[in-house]
C-alpha cells in the first residue's frame, strides 16, 4: 500500500504467529499463523474496520498494534514511532495515545470498583488532571460526553445494562485522551436497538475529536455505516482492502464476495439464496498451501492450490488473488 | 383442524419483594405444521423464556402461573411430569445457541445421538448407529461415518450445531424449537446451517418455532414473525409485511436502527433508552416509555389487540383497522399518519 505521511498509524508486514509447545521439553512443534504480513494504515479521523470469522487473526492484529502481543516480524509506526521497538516504559507511555474497547465490558471492568475510580485510574497514572477534585469533574464531564448520568460515577458496573457499561468503557478510554481505540467486536454483544446508539456515539466523538478508530469486527453491516476503509482478514492475511464503498459495491477477491453474500438480508424479495462456500475455516495452525482461502472457493484455479497470491493493487485498494492480477 | 402448537394466553411470572414479576404476559400464538414462526426480540423481552414455558423448563423460583399450552390438542401444562419427559425430545425438539454446551465433551457425538434415539425408541444398538449414520449425511456432515466415533472438541462450531440438529431430528419431531440456532457462528457456516434448516423443514413438513433477534434470519427462514417487547407481544403478521410494512412504532424502530439499512455519514435511527426491567414496566403500553409517538392513552391504558382477517394482531394505540377489516393502517388522527410513509423495511442494499 502507498505510504502517506499523514497518516496516525502504519501497520507494515506485521506478522505474529503463536508457538504450539508439546511434550516435556516444551519444543515448538508449530505455530498458530494468526497474522502474517499484515498492512494497512489509518489515517487521523478515520475508520479502518478489520473484518473477517472468528480465528482470522483480526484480534491478534489489534492487540499487536498495542504490543499485548509480541509480533516476530514488521512495524507498527505510530505518531512518528515504530512501537514494536520501542523500550517498554516509553510503549507504556505511548498507550496513552492508543486505547483499546473490548466485546464484553463486564469483563473488562473491575466489578469492585467505582465508575468514577476505573476511569480516573488511566488519568492518575498518566498524569492527567491536577488534583483528585480535577479528575472528579472531567469525569462527570467525561459521563455525560458518553449520556451517562454524571451521577453514576459512585456506582458499580454489575448497576448498570450492557450498553451502559459499555459506554463507561468509552469514557475510560477517552480519559486519557488518546488519538486511536481499537475496538474489538465492541457492539457485537449489544442487541440492536442499543448498537445503533453506541454507533452514533463513536461516530460522534469521531467527529468531535478528530479520533480514528481501528473497527475489529466480524459484522459487515456495521462496517458500512462506520468504517471509511475495510481491511478482510481471511486465516491470518488481509485478502483485500479498500474504501468502504468499493468493497461493498465491487468487492474483487472470492471470499469477499462469499462474505458480503452470506449476510442475510432483510428484503423480502431476497430470500433463499445457496450459501456461498461450503465448509468451515481450516486451523490456523495448518492453512491450506498457497492461497489459504482455496479449498473454498469457487474461482480456484490450479495455481492456486500452489502458489501464494501476489497482493496486486487496484484503482482502488488491494486484493491478494490471481484473478485480480488478469483483471488488472 | 387446529394448528399444532396453540399458546393461549401464557403468563410466566417470578416471585420477587412485590409479589409475581410477569416475564411472560398474556401471550398467545400458533404454529401450524409445515410453518416456521419466529419470535423476535431483544435481550429481555421474553422470547426464549416463552419457549421454556411451553416446554415446562422455565428456571426455578420462576412459573407458568396461567394459560395454555397446546400440542395437537393436549395441554402440555397439564400432563404429569412423565408424560412431558416423553414429550419433550420426542415430540417437540430443541436446538440452542451454544453447541459446545449442549454435548457432553467426554461422549463421542454419534453415541449421544444413539442415545437420544434409544431413550425414545426401542432400537437395537446396530440400528440407532445405521439411523445416526444417515441423519448426520442428512444434515450435510462430511464423512459421517469417520465423525460418529468423534469427540465434540474435534468438530468445528458449524459441525457441532448440525450434530445438535441430527440429533433434535433423530426422534422425528412434529415441533422444533430453534432458540438463536445460528448466532454462536461465523456468518459464512449460519448460511450453510440457515439453509439446512431450510431444507429440511420442506422435506419434513415440521413446524418450527424460531427463536431469535435477527431480522435477517427471520427474512431467511420465516413464514410469519410475532415480535415481543417486555414480556408481551407488539405484533404479528407475516414476513412479508411486517419487513414492508410494520405498524408497531417497535417493529419499525428495529427496521430502522440495522445499520446496513442507514446511508454512510448520517446518525442512525436509534430507540432511545433501553428495555426497562420487569419491575419498572410501565402499566400502559410497555413501549411508551421509549416511544417517539407515545400520547395520552399509551402510557396508561395497555392498547387492546387489533385483528384483521388476514392474521395480522397489532397492540398499539395509534392501529385502526381499515374499512373491511382486511388489513391495518396507522390511525388517521395519530401522529403516525403523518409519518412518511411505509417504505420502512425496503432493504436489500447489503451483498454484492
Amino acid at each position: 500500500m502507498s505510504t502517506s505521511s499523514e497518516s496516525l498509524l502504519r501497520v507494515s508486514n506485521l506478522t505474529t504467529w503463536y508457538p504450539i509447545k508439546q511434550g516435556l521439553l516444551r519444543r515448538t512443534t508449530g505455530f498458530v499463523q494468526a497474522a502474517t504480513d499484515v498492512s494497512f494504515e489509518i489515517a487521523p479521523g478515520r475508520t479502518l474496520a478489520l473484518v473477517g470469522e472468528s480465528g482470522c487473526g483480526k484480534s491478534t492484529v489489534g492487540r499487536s498494534v498495542l504490543r499485548l502481543e509480541s509480533p516476530q516480524q514488521g512495524q507498527v509506526h505510530f505518531e512518528g514511532d515504530d512501537l514494536l521497538t520501542l523500550p517498554v516504559d516509553e510503549m507504556i507511555a505511548a498507550r496513552q495515545r492508543i486505547q483499546i474497547i473490548f466485546q464484553d465490558p463486564m469483563a473488562s471492568l473491575d466489578p469492585r470498583m467505582r465508575v468514577r475510580d476505573q476511569i480516573a485510574e488511566g488519568m492518575k497514572s498518566f498524569g492527567i488532571g491536577e488534583n483528585a477534585e480535577d479528575r472528579k469533574e472531567r469525569v462527570a464531564n467525561l459521563l455525560k460526553r458518553v449520556q451517562l448520568d454524571p451521577a453514576a460515577m459512585d456506582r458499580y458496573p454489575h448497576e448498570f445494562s450492557g450498553g451502559q457499561r459499555q459506554r463507561i468503557c468509552i469514557a475510560r478510554a477517552l480519559a486519557v485522551e488518546p488519538r486511536l481505540i481499537v475496538c474489538d467486536e465492541s457492539v457485537s454483544a449489544l442487541d440492536v436497538s442499543i448498537q445503533a446508539q453506541i454507533l452514533n456515539l463513536l461516530r460522534e466523538l469521531q467527529e468531535e475529536m478528530g479520533l480514528s478508530y481501528l473497527f475489529i469486527t466480524h459484522d459487515l453491516s456495521v462496517v458500512r455505516y462506520l468504517a471509511h476503509d475495510v481491511a478482510v482478514m481471511y486465516l491470518g492475511k488481509i485478502v483485500e482492502q479498500g474504501p468502504t464503498e468499493r468493497i461493498f459495491e465491487s468487492p474483487a477477491h472470492p471470499y469477499t464476495k462469499a462474505l458480503l453474500s452470506a449476510i442475510p438480508s432483510i428484503d423480502p424479495a431476497r430470500r433463499g439464496a445457496a450459501p456461498p462456500v461450503l465448509g468451515d475455516v481450516p486451523s490456523p495452525s495448518d492453512p491450506p498451501k498457497g492461497c489459504h482461502f482455496h479449498p473454498r472457493c469457487s474461482e480456484v484455479m490450479d495455481r492456486c492450490r500452489v502458489d501464494a497470491p501476489p497482493v496486486v493493487t487496484l484503482p482502488e485498494g488491494e486484493s491478494r488473488c490471481f484473478l485480480s492480477e488478469e483483471g488488472s | 383442524m387446529g394448528a399444532l402448537l396453540q399458546v393461549r394466553n401464557l403468563r410466566t411470572a417470578f416471585p420477587s419483594a412485590n409479589g409475581p414479576l410477569p416475564v411472560v404476559d398474556d401471550v398467545s400464538f400458533d404454529v401450524s405444521r409445515g410453518e416456521v414462526l419466529a419470535l423476535v426480540g431483544e435481550s429481555g423481552s421474553g422470547k426464549s423464556m416463552t419457549a421454556f414455558s411451553a416446554l415446562r423448563l422455565v428456571p426455578k423460583p420462576g412459573r407458568v402461573v396461567s394459560g395454555q399450552v397446546l400440542l395437537d390438542g393436549v395441554d402440555l401444562l397439564g400432563l404429569s411430569v412423565g408424560e412431558m419427559r416423553k414429550v419433550r425430545g420426542a415430540r417437540i425438539a430443541m436446538i440452542f445457541q451454544e453447541p459446545m454446551t449442549c454435548l457432553n465433551p467426554v461422549v463421542p457425538v454419534g453415541s449421544q445421538v444413539i442415545e437420544a434415539i434409544q431413550l425414545h425408541e426401542d432400537v437395537s444398538n446396530a440400528d440407532a448407529r445405521a439411523r445416526t449414520r444417515e441423519l448426520f449425511a442428512e444434515v450435510g456432515i462430511p464423512d459421517p461415518d469417520a465423525r460418529l466415533d468423534a469427540y465434540p472438541h474435534q468438530l468445528s462450531g458449524g459441525l457441532k450445531q448440525r450434530v445438535m440438529i441430527a440429533m433434535a431430528l433423530s426422534t422425528r419431531p412434529e415441533m422444533l424449537i430453534a432458540d438463536e440456532p445460528t448466532t454462536a457462528l461465523d456468518v459464512t457456516v449460519q448460511a450453510q446451517i440457515l439453509a439446512l434448516l431450510r431444507d429440511l423443514q420442506k422435506e419434513r413438513n415440521a413446524a418450527i418455532l424460531l427463536i431469535t433477534h435477527d431480522l435477517g434470519i427471520v427474512n431467511e427462514l420465516a413464514d410469519r414473525v410475532a415480535v415481543m417487547y417486555a414480556g408481551k407481544l407488539v405484533e404479528v403478521a407475516d414476513r412479508e409485511t411486517l419487513l414492508t410494512n410494520p405498524l408497531h412504532p417497535y417493529t419499525q424502530g428495529l427496521l430502522r436502527s440495522i445499520p446496513a439499512l442507514s446511508p454512510p455519514g448520517q446518525p442512525l435511527p436509534e430507540i432511545p433508552g433501553v428495555v426497562p426491567p420487569p419491575a419498572e414496566w410501565p402499566k400502559g403500553c410497555r413501549f411508551s416509555t421509549r416511544c417517539d409517538m407515545c400520547f395520552e392513552p399509551c402510557a396508561d391504558t395497555f392498547p387492546t389487540e387489533l385483528a384483521s382477517d388476514t392474521g395480522r394482531r397489532v397492540w398499539c394505540h395509534h392501529v385502526e383497522l381499515n374499512g373491511g377489516a382486511t388489513d391495518m393502517r396507522p390511525r388517521s388522527d395519530s401522529r403516525m399518519a403523518e409519518r412518511a410513509g411505509p417504505s420502512v423495511g425496503r432493504g436489500g442494499e447489503e451483498g454484492a
